[in-house]
């Protein structure tokens, strides 16, 4: 074997088992260094004829090149391993838990109040609020429930001692709030706190409601029913979702219907509605020739009992975190 | 209100089953809310007669009966009961009977005599919750006779939730009415025998309040069986509309008011003295009522008075004085109108509860009082042997009840489809509403029971109620899609809970009222606004504060052993009750516990002022929270608590717990709270965008060492007025107290950000800034810059 091919094959080969990047410098020194044996081939032409100092330069410098090819794939290679060592050696336990501050959230009355508002927002209804301490003549009066009406008895009402003010008993009275602060055409949901004289599994003495209201020229019962329908499907998520309207009584509207939706095997009562009663409208003088609504109203806490399947409404008061956690 | 279907059925009877009828009830407005069979399934039970009883050979309790119960000869029964005697007409189950519970009779040996059978308690046939010994039955019982054909046990309780408007329906024959303008079944006519007088006793009427009592009349009964007992279909029908059986007399006057609506009542004519009077109450005037209830009423009550006083709550109650009782043996009968007007309310007034005030508040056909008191008249003759005197009415002129004006356009439009006219005057005629019809509209008379008919509104209700809310269309409303405005200065009360919850706090909800000790303590108000009715004392007055409710949710957290409770609540509280003003919405929040929960990692550090602060910051960025300090509130540590404030306005405040509150609650260590007034919140606002500098900025530290008093705010103010040139931004990055620091004194290390946004800022120039600061605070809170 020609010497030259002897020492290009005996330091690819020298290389190759080095794993150290300081004794691969050293090998390259002894080949390509000042004094290496390649070098000194390089050095030893000088006393050659020209036309054998071509043809031997020529063959020098190939193989200085698989040298130095050898030498860099072995570089490479040596900073990969150190690399893949160094990142084995940094790994982490991912599947500990993330450190800092945790997550909160809102109460599940909260959430489906503002999922109820969104929905509604969607086809253009404002959000509207009034005071819970009411007047007698916003909760009932203007209601079209005169004093001593049979309909009053429906509520147990919170009355404030020394004074004829008491807390409202529905969200209602807002309607006449706003419709006297503006004027028709005018949509609005106003969700709130509201409180009766009654306590127990089903009952808390103060709840919430979300009333709805949508006063134009030109609206029927037959849109009631086919906001309030769209509405506790988009609600529940439920396209197929059954709504039955049955014949009831509020002073307030005329003709009034209770809303039942078909829940599991049986019809379940879960608002009421109408088209707002004459008297009302001109209590805030607007003419009901010219104009029409319809208001409906749902209990907030019954529809988030049954989104949600809490059995007993009282969990919503009682402010367990435990129970609270669940609806971050 | 519950009756008995069979009492309807007998009165109109449509096709279809007891669903069917409730369903039909229901989708009218006459929600069924129950249906309760009048007996539990049983069969094989029949009328018998114990006609011969020997003593049981081996027992002494037991006794061997012949009982008849049509079959060829009386079986051998035996029997426990105390009461089992010859002659006592009793059901007996025969061999293959079946009883409730699925017992199944058959022939039994008892201490070694067979039995054929079992005579029955109403407990044991579930009629009744308990029951001593055999259920007696009348002497008149067919022996022989099916129990549940004989007893009409096939029957349905049906109760009614009756909406306030149709006092009309609380009556048999109202819902007879009702259910016939339904289903267009027929009501049957109900012949009826007014008895005439066999003697001329009589007590005068005057009316002094004809508006209130438009008609009275009154007619004295006599020679009343004190022996003669309720019947049995009378007792049955009764009780399944749920009232009690009391005495013949006042059984006949509520069973007429259950068939017909009309309250009737009974004095005992020899307590009375004198001419009826009907009349308003004295102012004071007393009474005692038939519950034993002492009464003061006043000029709003409407009285039946006779020499003596008042006798009655018109339309309410009776007095115990003229009450009828067992011995009655003459009654001065009422059948009279008395106006919703002078009736609503007063039973409540007066607490008591009053079958002829809810149907009198409700309103009771006027025409009515003629045709009940001749029912009455023909009960108390047949089944009490009453000897009826002449009747004594007194009319005045009934109210007039104006014809209504029914469009069919508006009709239309309000429903939201057309029903058509013929349908519209079907729908009437089946009402019993007398009409005529003049181009599209109608003119409908209102009839006499109709109370809750007063305008168009209320006879389209009626038109699209009997043709069925099912059958109207449901339609997505049309609108003009005007885009409502959006005014982005609005804060939205989301953001800033979204923010908050971001920040690892959970919302509660808890009551508006409180304790009025934690409103006094926590709250420092000892002038509550008072609830006149509270359901516990607990819960008496508005709160003025969200504090004490967010306290009371950590204390009960904390007993179930939470470690950290981070929690907020909107929600409004109650400064005063006649501006809507004085009912602000207010955001607050408590933290108690660690900074974080506890994890590996991280060291932990019980939450203090500044974490909840930062938390306050980031809810309310970008804008500045200021902060001062603040020892007016009775809760907080006076030395740790802070008033807030954006742009110079007040917002709420911060603090910690005060340590008694801390030591009262049990919490072991003080929570950190605060209030935010929502309406006080600064306004959002479109951001005016600017763009980075392009220039750099500098940073330049300094530690300045001053007294202890001297607060951050103040070093803030005099470094920020008046404005240094290319100074931007100041934070103070470490405050340190030790050595190599004078007692008394602080070492605070500033840290200022120094740019000029349109060129590169020489040393010079930004020395000069920090000299200036220096020269500042050196100047102004006597600071000495740190070797």
């Amino acid at each position: 074997m020609d010497p030259l091919d002897t020492l290009q094959a005996e330091a690819v080969v020298e290389f190759a088992a080095i794993d150290d990047p300081d004794l691969l410098e050293q090998a390259k020194a002894r080949y390509l260094g000042k004094q290496g044996l390649i070098t000194e081939r390089m050095k030893a032409l000088g006393g050659m004829d020209p036309e054998a100092r071509k043809a031997e330069g020529a063959r020098i410098n190939r193989a200085k090149a698989a040298v130095e090819t050898a030498l860099n794939a072995r570089r490479e290679a040596l900073r990969e391993a150190a690399l893949a060592q160094q990142l084995a050696a940094e790994a982490l336990d991912v599947s500990l838990p993330g450190r800092g501050s945790g997550a909160g959230g809102w109460h599940p009355v909260s959430r489906v109040r503002e999922r109820v508002c969104e929905l509604f927002a969607g086809i253009g209804f404002e959000v509207a609020d009034g005071p819970e301490i009411e007047t007698d003549f916003f909760n009932f009066t203007a209601l079209n429930t005169p004093d001593d009406h049979p309909a009053r008895s429906m509520h147990d009402t919170f009355y404030i001692e020394g004074s004829d003010r008491l807390l409202r008993t529905h969200t209602s009275p807002i309607q006449v709030r706003y419709m006297q602060a503006h004027p028709p055409p005018l949509r609005i949901v106003a969700p709130g706190r509201v409180y009766r004289v009654d306590s127990d599994a089903t009952h808390s003495p103060m709840f919430h409601q979300i009333e709805g209201l949508w006063v134009d020229r030109d609206v029927s019962f037959a849109d009631l029913k086919g906001v309030v329908t769209q509405f506790l499907q988009r609600f529940f998520e439920r396209e197929d979702l059954q709504v039955r309207f049955r014949p009831s009584f509020f002073p307030f509207t005329e003709p009034s219907a209770e809303i039942d939706m078909a829940w599991g095997d049986r019809w379940l009562e879960i608002g009421g509605c109408g088209m707002v009663h004459p008297n009302v409208l001109r209590h805030v003088s607007i003419d009901p020739e010219a104009f029409r609504g319809f208001a409906f109203g749902f209990g907030i806490d019954r529809l988030a009992m049954l989104r949600y399947g809490v059995r007993d409404l009282r969990l919503f008061y009682e402010n367990d975190l435990r129970f609270l956690r669940q609806f971050v | 209100m519950k009756f008995s279907e069979s009492w309807l059925r007998q009165w109109v009877s449509p096709r279809g089953d007891t669903e069917a009828l409730a369903d039909l009830l229901t989708m009218a407005g006459l929600e069924v809310e129950s249906l309760a069979p009048a007996a539990p399934p049983f069969s094989g039970v029949v009328v018998s007669e114990i006609v011969a009883i020997a003593p049981h050979p081996d027992a002494d309790r037991l006794r061997v009966c012949q009982v008849a119960c049509g079959a060829d000869k009386p079986l051998t029964i035996v029997c426990g009961a105390p009461n089992a005697r010859v002659g006592l007409k009793a059901p007996l189950a025969v061999v293959g009977a079946k009883l409730p519970g699925g017992m199944a009779i058959g022939k039994a040996k008892m201490r070694g005599v067979e039995s054929s059978g079992m005579l029955c308690s109403a407990k044991e046939l579930g009629i009744a919750a308990d029951a001593e010994g055999l259920l007696e039955l009348p002497s008149d019982a067919p022996v022989g006779a099916d129990l549940r054909q004989y007893l009409d046990l096939e029957d349905t309780v049906i109760e009614l939730k009756l909406t306030p408007n149709r006092g009309d329906c609380l009556s048999i024959a109202g819902l007879a009415r009702e259910v016939a303008a339904l289903s267009a079944a027929r009501v049957e006519a109900m012949p009826l025998q007014d008895p005439p007088a066999v003697h001329q006793h009589a007590r005068g009427i005057a009316i002094d309040a004809p508006a209130d009592c438009p008609v009275y009349l009154g007619r004295v009964f006599t020679g009343i069986s004190t022996t003669a007992i309720t019947p049995l279909w009378m007792r049955r029908r009764i009780e399944r509309a749920g009232s009690r059986c009391v005495s013949l007399v006042v059984d006949i006057t509520n069973y007429v008011m259950l068939e017909l609506g009309q309250p009737l009542h009974a004095f005992d004519h020899d307590r009375l003295s004198g001419d009826i009077v009907v009349r308003r109450a004295a102012a004071g005037e007393p009474i005692t009522l038939l519950d034993g209830s002492e009464a003061t009423l006043d000029p709003s009550f409407l009285v039946i008075a006779d020499a003596a006083g008042a006798q009655a709550v018109a339309g309410v109650m009776g007095g115990a004085r003229s009450a009828v009782t067992d011995a009655t043996a003459s009654i001065f009968l009422e059948s009279a109108h008395f106006a919703p007007s002078v009736i609503a309310g007063r039973a409540r007034r007066l607490n008591v509860s009053s079958e002829a005030a809810h149907r009198f508040e409700r309103g009771v056909d006027p025409t009515l009082p003629e045709r009940a008191m001749a029912r009455a008249g023909q009960l108390l003759a047949d089944l009490a042997g009453a000897q009826p005197g002449p009747l004594v009415a007194v009319r005045s002129e009934l109210p007039q009840r104006a014809p209504i004006r029914l469009r069919e356009p508006r009709a239309a439009a309000v429903i939201g489809m057309d029903l058509g006219g013929k349908t519209i005057t079907g729908i009437l005629d089946r009402l019993g509403l007398a009409h005529q019809k003049n181009g599209d509209a109608w003119t409908v008379a209102v009839p006499p029971h109709r109370f809750d008919l007063a305008i168009e509104e209320d006879l389209i209700e009626e038109l699209v109620r009997v043709h069925g809310y099912q059958h109207v269309p449901v339609r997505a409303p049309q609108a003009s899609l005007g885009m409502p405005p959006r005014d982005e200065s609005v804060l939205k009360v989301a953001g800033p809970m979204a923010r908050l919850a971001l920040r690892d706090y959970l919302e509660v909800i808890t009551y508006s009222f409180i304790d009025e000790g934690d409103e006094a303590t926590l709250h420092g108000n000892a002038a509550p606004v008072r609830l006149a009715n509270p359901i516990a004392r607990q819960m008496a007055v508005m709160r003025s504060s969200l504090l004490a409710g967010l306290l009371g949710v950590l204390r009960g957290n904390v007993a179930h052993r939470q470690p950290r409770v981070r929690i907020f609540e909107r929600g409004r509280v109650f400064l005063g009750i006649d501006e809507p003003s004085q009912q602000p919405e207010r955001l607050g929040g408590l933290a108690w516990g660690g900074t974080m929960s506890e994890q590996w990692g991280v060291p932990s550090r019980a939450v203090d002022l500044f974490d909840v602060k930062a938390d306050l910051e980031a809810m309310l960025a970008p804008h500045t929270l200021a902060a001062e300090p603040w020892a007016g509130h009775p809760a907080l540590h006076p030395g740790r608590a802070a008033r807030l404030s954006v742009d110079g306005r007040d917002i709420g405040w911060l603090g910690e717990l005060h340590p008694r509150q801390v030591q009262a609650f049990d919490l072991g260590r003080a929570p950190i709270v605060f209030e935010i007034d929502l309406a006080a919140l600064p306004q959002a606002h479109a951001v005016a965008a600017v763009p980075p500098a392009r220039t750099p900025s500098v940073r330049r530290d300094i530690a300045v060492v001053v007294e202890e008093a001297v607060q951050w705010r103040e070093i803030a103010k005099v470094i920020a007025s008046p404005a240094i040139d290319f100074l931007h931004e100041v934070a103070p990055f470490d405050i340190y107290r030790g050595q190599g620091i004078e007692s008394g004194k602080k070492s605070l290390a500033i840290a200022m950000t120094i740019q000029d946004t349109h060129k590169t800022l020489t040393d010079i120039e930004i020395d000069a800034v920090v000299n200036a600061v220096v020269e500042r605070l050196a100047s102004a809170v006597g600071a000495s810059l740190r070797q």
